[in-house]
């Protein structure tokens, strides 16, 4: 297959994977770039946290710029409204200088799903302000309409609760909204086995967004090839075109009858 | 003049400046994005900005996340 031409676009950015990488809960920093590493991702979140001199380990900066070819996408991790949301994204600008950023705002943490509401105001301001917008979200193809209007250049739709490694819980909402997008379909969270992610992209979705299912992972950095291996098999299908489903079965051999008396 | 800074009082000397500040935490000026009073300072404007006593100073780096 030519992966050029069948590139991710997202705004003007084009990527060759379809994978996307989060570097949250990773033991240590150097499993975490080996593992973005294995994984060929070249779109990686990152979230924003207080200075504090005495954690060195948790500055990203160093360690991720070890790395060609990766474009970082901030989160708004933390906020709880619109507003929170809208400045978290403008100092993640100030500091990583890409113009992604990932709108999530999650008010409960006892489920951390998407505020739809709240996130649609912070897309709508963030997309005029030049940024491009991927909206972390509900599985709900209305909002997807909507946000896709206000400029966002994704939406990523949940398959399950962020961490929680129920798979595609979504997946009939998922393909109502892979029908009537026009902008990247990307399933964001709640994936567990590498199967889901070449399911995800089977029925159409543009790309997966994985974190914990890697980095939580016995061996995240083989995990994470793993991931890379079921998302280009994924797509592959999706783009071969999968046959039909029948409610009946359908001879793959001749039924001709040189056995009969 | 007292300065919070990340949700902690800091001392600081009257007419220190932004720069100043993050020279002080030890703080690499180009890996850190900064808030004074919930407004972005931008890294140019960080040398010429004055602090003020009860100024509330944000310093944020990127970490791990999802």
């Amino acid at each position: 297959m030519d992966m050029k031409s069948d590139a991710l676009q997202l705004g003007t950015y084009t990527f060759a994977s379809r994978l996307l990488l989060g570097t949250g809960k990773f033991s240590d920093t150097e499993t975490m770039v080996q593992a973005i590493a294995a994984s060929g991702a070249q779109l990686v979140t990152v979230a924003l946290r207080r200075f504090n001199r005495e954690r060195p380990s948790d500055d990203l900066f160093g360690p991720l710029s070890r790395l060609p070819g990766v474009t970082l996408m901030p989160n708004t991790s933390g906020a709880r409204d619109a507003n929170e949301a809208v400045r978290a994204a403008r100092l993640a600008r100030e500091l990583s200088g890409s113009p992604f950023i990932k709108v999530e705002i999650h008010p409960n943490p006892q489920h951390l799903l998407p505020d739809a509401v709240e996130t649609l105001a912070a897309a709508k301001i963030l997309a005029a302000e030049g940024f491009l917008v991927m909206p972390y979200i509900p599985a709900d193809p209305v909002l997807a309409k909507r946000l896709e209007d206000v400029g966002c250049v994704s939406v990523m739709p949940l398959g399950a609760p962020i961490g929680s490694g129920q798979g595609l819980d979504t997946a009939a909402m998922l393909r109502l909204i892979v029908a009537h997008s026009r902008v990247p379909v990307i399933v964001d969270a709640g994936l567990r086995a590498p199967s889901e992610a070449a399911a995800a992209l089977e029925m159409g979705c543009a790309a997966v967004l994985v974190n914990s299912a890697i980095a939580a992972a016995d061996q995240p950095v083989a995990m994470a090839a793993a991931f890379a291996q079921a998302v280009q098999a994924g797509r592959a299908a999706y783009r071969a075109g999968l046959m039909p489903r029948r409610a009946a079965a359908s001879a793959t051999s001749p039924l001709t009858e040189f056995l009969s008396p | 003049m007292q300065l919070l800074v990340n949700g902690k009082t800091l001392e600081r000397p009257e007419g220190d400046t932004l720069a100043g500040l993050l020279v002080a935490l030890g703080a690499d000026a180009g890996r850190v994005a900064v808030l004074v009073n919930d407004e972005v300072v931008p890294q140019a404007r960080r040398a010429a900005a004055a602090l003020h006593a009860g100024d509330r100073v944000e310093v944020l780096t990127f970490a791990g996340g999802g």
